[in-house]
């Protein structure tokens, strides 16, 4: 290009002065800044587990109180009450694992359909930032929220036992053991790293399909058992990806994570951090996290 | 040191080439506007500018290798792709939060200061405003930030007049302060003449035209030909001709200003019909209307 200055305006540039508003650069927080705005997309990561826990709240209502007050019989009335309420926990896990595979498959793909991907790239955020925060919703926000909800949800449950108890001129019911959310948390971590590896690679296939999303992340699994079915009649691949899904019972728990667990003595991290199953997932899941970014640089929008 | 400079910058996909191995440099301070029909390489061009699509070829923007330091990059570049690509969930406030967040050189109290001249609410979501609101939002997130350059894609596409002027309006008085650099792309190439330093011409993923506001001022003339002239006109090879209510009017490039005058009307061509004028030139393309 020519170095002349343009007549229309004036004076000649490049002489390299400094705008006289410039201000000393302010500190950021891209991570930060990141999740906060996956949150403000994507609302049923916290809307779904209140609205799980206020179901499963009304059931208990109906299931524990309405039958205890029914009851007449002091004894009966107080073993009803005192009944664990084990299934309210699992719903909840079970809503953040659904609520976190739509959101990874839609996560690296959805801002490539609305073109938005141009405004965040317009950004100083790096390509490893954004993987990073999408990821972090499934493995580390979606279970941080599951805890949350699912202790408020038990103190709930535990004041209304106690109502119901009081009411009835008994005894309040048995505080809450600090063993509960203990074992509450080990689990959702448990859960977290094992399905790391199936999250990271829906954020795979989201950063790189141009259309159906879940076909393509189904796909390969599929292909694969199929083919090792029709030619070899074996299915490795198949108890493989079985394992994959339901494996952490076994690993992290005693008895295979079978019935209820009440106690810490259960729990069984040791041999959960030692089997090769977990350090293979995450491994696994770095690797797709990583050639997720790099598609995420590669790919414009659809 | 050059804002941008580009060396055999090429770019194709599959067989079709999008840039084919142009050459390019951009002062700072320069407002250069990229003129090019649909699928000349203009946004192909930007895009490897911005970091934005992998390319071959040597390009150093404000010295840095935008592919592999995109976000560094983006510290000091601001870009407007059109008016679509803020995300529709998006709030104004939490727009501002984020780029605030995010964005080392972000001066929030400016960008709320440009939002006050506006009708937008900062409880608005994006889709709830009009187009042009969005380009004004848009708008005031970049003029807030403190960028060397700055990169717009046809940043007016889709917008009423009143809006487009108010844009070029806010970007020079508020925005251009002499030591930034602005690239842009438009087809309403008549909005942005008075603006630009300099001017590049694209076509088929080559430059066809490149100079500055003052050498497209002293080099292309247009005459208004009395009809009684036309021949002796003719003869002095204008690059075009085109007919306007029975009237010729030719375009000459490097003609001497005197010898025109005796033949008509003489003044500074607009950019399009210089556009039209060099493209008709090129092969491929529709010729102009030489009669």
């Amino acid at each position: 290009m020519n170095t002349q200055s343009g007549a229309t305006l004036g004076s000649p540039p490049g002489s390299n002065e400094i705008p006289a508003a410039a201000l000393p650069p302010t500190p950021t927080r891209p991570m930060y800044w990141s999740i906060r705005r996956e949150l403000w997309e994507n609302r049923s990561i916290y809307i779904v587990p209140l609205v799980v826990a206020g179901v499963v709240l009304l059931a208990f209502l109906i299931a524990t109180i309405g039958r205890a007050i029914v009851i007449v019989d002091p004894v009966e009335k107080a073993a009803v009450l005192a009944e664990r309420n084990h299934f309210a926990a699992a719903v909840m896990m079970a809503a953040a694992f659904i609520v976190g595979i739509f959101y990874c498959l839609d996560a690296l793909y959805g801002e490539r359909r609305d073109r938005s991907i141009l405004f965040w790239k317009s950004l100083p955020v790096s390509d490893l930032t954004t993987v990073l925060s999408k990821a972090s919703i499934p493995l580390v926000i979606l279970p941080l929220v599951t805890f949350v909800v699912v202790v408020a949800m038990q103190l709930v449950m535990l004041l209304l036992r106690s109502a119901a108890l009081l009411m009835s001129g008994l005894s309040a019911a048995t505080p809450l053991s600090l063993e509960q959310p203990v074992i509450l948390l080990y689990s959702l971590v448990v859960l977290a790293l094992w399905h790391a590896p199936l999250y990271a690679w829906l954020l795979l296939v989201s950063s790189w399909a141009r259309r159906a999303v879940f076909l393509w992340a189904m796909l390969p699994p599929v292909v694969i058992s199929v083919f090792e079915k029709v030619a070899f009649n074996t299915s490795y691949f198949q108890s493989m990806i079985n394992y994959r899904l339901t494996g952490f019972a076994r690993e992290a728990f005693a008895g295979g994570g079978h019935g209820s667990i009440d106690s810490l003595t259960q729990l069984t991290p040791g041999n959960f951090l030692s089997a090769p199953g977990l350090w293979i997932g995450l491994a696994f899941a770095a690797a797709f996290l990583l050639a997720a970014t790099r598609m995420r640089r590669y790919r414009e929008p659809i | 040191m050059p804002c941008i400079e580009a060396h055999g910058l090429r770019k194709a996909y599959g067989a079709t080439v999008a840039l084919d191995g142009i050459d390019l440099s951009v002062e700072e301070g320069h407002i250069l506007g990229l003129i090019g029909p649909n699928g000349a390489g203009k946004t192909t061009a930007l895009n490897a500018i911005l970091g934005l699509a992998p390319y071959q070829g040597e390009l150093k923007v404000l010295g840095r290798d935008p592919w592999t330091e995109r976000d560094q990059l983006m510290r000091d570049v601001c870009f407007i792709a059109d008016v679509a690509v803020l995300p529709r969930w998006l709030r104004v406030s939490q727009a501002l939060d984020y780029v605030a967040g995010v964005h080392p050189r972000f001066d929030r109290a400016k960008a709320e200061a440009f939002l006050a001249k506006t009708a937008i609410k900062r409880a608005s979501k994006v889709r709830e405003l009009s187009k042009g609101m969005v380009t004004q939002l848009h708008l005031a997130l970049v003029m807030a930030i403190d960028a060397r350059l700055l990169v717009l894609d046809e940043p007016t596409l889709g917008l009423d007049i009143l809006y487009r002027k108010q844009f070029y309006d806010s970007l020079l008085n508020d925005y251009y302060d002499r030591s930034r650099t602005i690239v842009v792309t438009t087809h309403q190439v008549e909005e942005v003449q008075h603006i630009l330093t300099d001017l590049m011409f694209i076509n088929h993923g080559r430059i066809v035209l490149d100079c500055s506001m003052e050498e497209f001022e002293s080099r292309y003339l247009e005459v208004m030909v009395n009809p009684e002239h036309v021949p002796a006109a003719r003869a002095l090879k204008p690059m075009h001709e085109r007919q306007v209510f029975g009237r010729s009017i030719l375009l000459f490039d490097r003609v001497d200003r005197r010898e025109l005058a005796a033949l008509g009307e003489v003044r500074t061509p607009n950019i399009a019909d210089l556009f039209v004028a060099v493209m008709g030139n090129q092969p491929g393309m529709p010729q102009g209307a030489v009669t």
